[in-house]
């Protein structure tokens, strides 16, 4: 762990009026890892991220992209970084070409590189069919990775990306993180922001969560699922009337058994994977049909609960409205 | 793709403020071209002014002396077209602040001001095609100017000066607003009362003193009179017209310098706070 550190955030804080919208977030990026910010709408993600690629004035803190501080060298910062926003912000009447040309050109790159790299961006993210087409005839994916392209013409060694998925079908989303893991290989640094768990789990190296503008926890995605707590053994029987009986073999092995009649699903609290071999032999003897039985490890959305007491879906309205104000403050 | 790793960066030559307010004002121009319509409220909407009130209303209207109606007219209108400078730049930097394009723009290592100074200029050619358009309607209508280059170039200038003064009005609500149907529903608003309290249409002789008063210290008033002093499309002004018009080329300019005065700072004020956060 002694690479050097392409991202640190220090101490960051961001109040509009009374409301501390990020409230001491520290955290570091080392080079060609990518750290994935996790959390609900609202919960100081965008402001950290406006903050650190100095489009927003921290309230107190600092912190270095690249190592340079973002207070102190923010044009340094601002060449060593590329910023896709949350709102794919490329430029509706430009076409695609026309749009890498813009931000080439303040760049201050040589025309005849922005051309090249045109192309072989255009190419690497399927848009050359539409290269001379105005991105307003793109569809919502096309503009994400336009979005993209455009961050990437001035070739950054760190790239911020603020919910590169938000609103993205699941193909899309997919061929994106795809695309994303192509930049990690060849060196570049990535940090994130997501509302999907999944996508950290994904992509990740290293999660924080943040909440109401704190860091609540960090660490591997294995790491925090293993904080969530134990696995267990999901087993789901054939027959609704197996239910009882099925159970009363289950608490044979298990000292936690959670029932859903619903599903015709028992939950059994394991220690791993021995549980899980023994609870199958247990069912095999039985003779009690089984439609499916396996070990689940807590999900990243368990975790999510397990820290901050509520489910990810459930903050979204309420923090949607959060938001607003934030930006209306 | 071994361009895309770190280690092989272009060279970065972030761009003068100058070089980068022209790539500004060149995606501007590219907006123009791919949407004409941006330009209807100067071409299609000033043409039909000028044939409403030179032929709706221009007979009911006696400008002082003798001179024709369409020729007291076409300087008022220019006046009006230059106007919506401040409508069309704020309309823009609101959309761009709106859509995210500015934040692109700020994440760059350019000098911020390019955003604003590109704004500016191409709202002034912007505005300036409205000028053209006007200028080729009013000479088919019969308006001519008959005072000489010098004082007919002289016009022009004064008309752009006051454009650069309604650019930071437009820079200040553009900052301000946060939607575009926001900003042109303050812009219509502001601007009606505006040119219309004014002799941008009508001579103020005939207006309630009180309102004449108004209208004669309108900033659009002195500028109306000034170009048509200088195209020659007017007779000397009433000897109990307020000093402004009185001293139409003078006080326009002065109006020019001090509204900039007034608003360049807000303006900037603004925009900076708003693009703090």
């Amino acid at each position: 762990m002694t690479r050097p550190l392409a991202v640190e955030a220090i101490d960051l804080v961001k109040r509009f009026g009374d409301n501390a919208a990020v409230d001491g977030v520290s955290f570091v990026v080392p080079e060609g890892t990518v750290l994935g910010l996790l959390g609900p709408n609202g919960a100081g993600k965008t402001t950290t991220v406006r903050m650190l690629t100095t489009l927003s004035v921290p309230t107190s803190g600092t912190g270095r992209v690249a190592g340079h501080d973002i207070l102190k060298e923010p044009d340094a910062v601002r060449r060593s970084m590329g910023l896709t926003g949350q709102a794919a912000t490329v430029d509706e009447l430009l076409t695609a070409r026309e749009n890498l040309k813009l931000i080439g050109r303040l760049y201050g790159l040589p025309k005849s590189y922005v051309a090249k790299a045109s192309d072989e961006l255009l190419e690497r993210f399927s848009l050359t069919e539409a290269a001379n087409r105005t991105a307003k005839t793109y569809s919502g994916g096309m503009r994400r990775r336009l979005d993209l392209a455009v961050s990437l013409i001035a070739s950054p060694p760190v790239l911020f990306l603020d919910e590169p998925t938000t609103g993205l079908d699941p193909r899309s989303r997919t061929e994106l993180w795809e695309v994303l893991r192509g930049l990690v290989r060849d060196g570049t640094t990535l940090l994130l922001t997501t509302q999907y768990l999944e996508e950290a789990d994904h992509l990740a190296d290293d999660i924080i969560v943040i909440d109401k503008g704190k860091v609540i926890a960090s660490g591997t995605p294995t790491q925090l699922k293993d904080q969530a707590g134990a696995a267990s053994v999901v087993v789901t029987v054939t027959h609704a009337d197996d239910l009882q009986r099925a159970a009363e073999l289950t608490r044979t092995v298990s000292s936690e058994v959670h029932v859903d009649e619903t599903s015709r699903r028992i939950t059994a609290k394991a220690s791993g994977l021995s549980d899980m071999t023994r609870m199958a032999h247990v069912f095999e003897d039985s003779e009690i049909p089984v439609d499916d039985l396996g070990l689940k490890r807590p999900s990243l959305d368990d975790v999510f609960l397990h820290l901050t007491g509520h489910k990810a879906e459930q903050v979204d309205d309420l923090e949607a409205q959060f938001e607003e104000e934030e930006v209306l403050s | 793709m071994t361009t895309m790793t770190s280690n092989t960066r272009p060279p970065i030559n972030p761009p003068s403020m100058i070089r980068a307010s022209g790539t500004v004002v060149w995606r501007n121009l590219i907006h123009i071209k791919r949407m004409p319509e941006m330009l209807m409220d100067v071409t299609v909407q000033s043409v039909m002014f000028v044939l409403l009130f030179a032929y709706v209303f221009g007979g009911s209207i006696n400008p002082p002396g003798d001179t024709p109606y369409k020729e007291f007219l076409l300087p008022g209108i220019m006046v009006q077209t230059m106007i919506f400078s401040s409508a069309v730049v704020a309309m823009g930097l609101t959309n761009d602040l709106q859509k995210g394009i500015v934040d692109r723009l700020k994440s760059l290592p350019i000098s911020r001001s390019s955003v604003l100074v590109g704004r500016s200029i191409s709202s002034l050619i912007h505005s300036s095609i409205g000028i053209a358009v006007m200028g080729v309607t009013g000479v088919l209508i019969g308006w001519r100017i008959r005072d000489g280059v010098v004082n007919g170039v002289l016009a022009f200038v004064l008309l752009l000066l006051f454009g650069f003064a309604m650019i930071w009005l437009g820079i200040w609500v553009g900052s301000l607003m946060r939607t575009v149907e926001a900003v042109q529903g303050f812009m219509f608003t502001v601007m009606f009362p505006l040119t219309f309290v004014a002799n941008t249409f009508a001579p103020t002789e005939h207006m309630p003193p009180w309102l004449r008063f108004i209208a004669e210290w309108n900033p659009v008033s002195a500028l109306t009179q000034a170009c048509r002093e200088l195209w020659g499309n007017t007779s000397a002004v009433p000897s109990d017209a307020a000093w402004p018009l009185q001293n139409a080329v003078l006080a326009s300019i002065v109006w020019s310098v001090l509204l900039t005065a007034i608003f360049a700072p807000l303006a900037l004020r603004a925009f900076k706070a708003r693009s703090k956060d």
